[in-house]
């Protein structure tokens, strides 16, 4: 499958190829990491919808797009599972997904999952002061974070969103320099500590795993 | 939303100066702001009624387009930090003057939290509504809470959290409070982006508060109940 561009999967996410027998209803943040797993192991029965990662800015949205689209493709496919965790949805995602009968992967978000909930949830008091990126994060830096908060407008609210922050840490999926580099450029321009933390896809893996069973 | 590049405020009488505040407000000009209630003060206007005519109406016009998504979250916060100075002029004159008091609330971001715009932003229109609020910050334990409720008896408690990690620390709070034989002798309204009516049912809140304008109808709705059962 072509590598979609992290634009389109911000704005529109991803349309399914409508082949295979399963169907995974993604974030557009997870998708390189998504399609990598199903190319590395030949899930060629694992088709992939991504919503939009931008959903993300309006969390409340979350739940009632990701139930339209299970119910959109409920008939075309064997089995659902949702790569959504919480994702801010304050559970109303898990209520709704096991009303709708899909499973989808567990935890609070992917800065989470792609840690191991477990490992994440062992330092969750010692680093509650850690703003996190993933790679897609790092690349959509803009996108996602200094535009929304206004920084681009009105530098003077960075203190204000970020005076209680005291590190960014750059959660990698990938081994990619260039991506260090601009984590690093993040947390300059939020005056914030930098630390790399390599995680790999994490539970994601595992996850999807189980799903491709 | 205003062209104001050669208003001059001084010279605007008080209801074109009180009009021009809700713009400058809506387009977060702190020192205009502060300049304008300066200006209110001086022209022997009420502390209460510069806060309240002035400052707090525009604030609810702010949140209204908030809540309306045509203003977002950033411009919210320069307006916020504009009424902040605004305010900064006029609290110790309310206290002096003895402006009307709707209750006191105590206020803060739960344990393992950090985010606080949203609390801040409650707090501050709460003190614009007439509360006397007491801000314990971020990251507070349950032992926090209670030392505060048990030395400022307040009407209102009222916690916060962003994340879906931390708000069922909120539970922890007040079922405490209810081990202590307490809990009803507060209103407890909690809010923050993850939150929802049912979450808030199921710890046994009083009310969910989707935000800071919300907050403080729901805040005065209770006191007004509050105030009512006592007076039957």
């Amino acid at each position: 499958m072509e590598q979609p561009n992290d634009t389109d999967l911000t704005e529109t996410g991803l349309a399914p190829r409508h082949s295979g027998s399963v169907l995974l209803i993604a974030c557009g943040a997870l998708a390189h990491e998504v399609l990598a797993l199903i190319k590395v192991n030949n899930w060629q029965h694992m088709d992939v919808q991504c919503l939009p990662a931008k959903l993300h800015l309006y969390p409340e949205k979350i739940t009632a797009e990701v139930a339209r689209t299970v119910e959109d493709h409920r008939d075309q496919y064997q089995s659902i599972f949702v790569l959504y965790a919480d994702c801010g949805t304050g559970g109303l995602l898990a209520a709704k997904c096991a009303q709708l009968g899909v499973e989808m992967i567990a935890g609070p978000h992917c800065y989470s999952f792609f840690e191991g909930n477990a490992t994440f949830a062992t330092h969750l008091d010692s680093e509650i002061t850690a703003f996190y990126l993933t790679d897609f994060l790092v690349r959509q830096f803009d996108a996602f974070v200094w535009k929304p908060m206004g920084l681009d407008r009105y530098p003077q609210l960075r203190d204000t969103y970020f005076a209680n922050y005291t590190k960014l840490v750059y959660q990698a999926q990938t081994n990619d320099p260039a991506l260090d580099i601009k984590a690093a450029d993040c947390a300059q321009r939020l005056g914030l500590a930098y630390e790399r933390r390599f995680t790999g896809y994490g539970d994601l893996a595992t996850t999807m795993e189980r799903f491709a069973q | 939303m205003a062209d104001d590049e050669d208003i001059i405020l001084s010279e605007l009488s008080d209801d074109e100066l009180v009009l021009q505040m809700h713009d400058d407000l809506y387009d977060g000009l702190k020192e205009e702001i502060e300049e304008g209630v300066n200006i209110l003060i001086a022209r022997k206007w009420t502390p209460y009624d510069v806060l309240t005519k002035a400052l707090v109406a525009g604030m609810t016009i702010v949140g209204a387009d908030f809540r309306d998504g045509i203003l977002f979250v950033p411009e919210v916060l320069l307006a916020a930090n504009a009424m902040k100075g605004g305010m900064a002029i006029l609290k110790p004159l309310l206290i002096a003057t003895g402006a009307p008091r709707m209750g006191k609330m105590v206020i803060g971001t739960v344990k393992g939290d950090i985010h606080d715009i949203g609390k801040n932003l409650v707090g501050m229109m709460m003190e614009g509504a007439g509360f006397e609020v007491r801000d314990l910050g971020i990251n507070n334990s349950v032992e926090k809470y209670l030392e505060a409720i048990e030395t400022d008896k307040p009407d209102i408690l009222g916690m916060s959290a962003l994340l879906t990690t931390t708000m069922p620390y909120m539970k922890v709070v007040i079922d405490t409070m209810k081990e202590k034989g307490m809990r009803d002798d507060y209103i407890v309204l909690v809010g923050g982006a993850p939150l929802n009516e049912e979450f808030s049912k199921a710890i046994g809140a009083d009310a969910y508060c989707r935000d800071a304008a919300v907050a403080v109808e729901t805040a005065k709705a209770f006191m007004l109940r509050k105030h009512n059962r006592a007076s039957a």
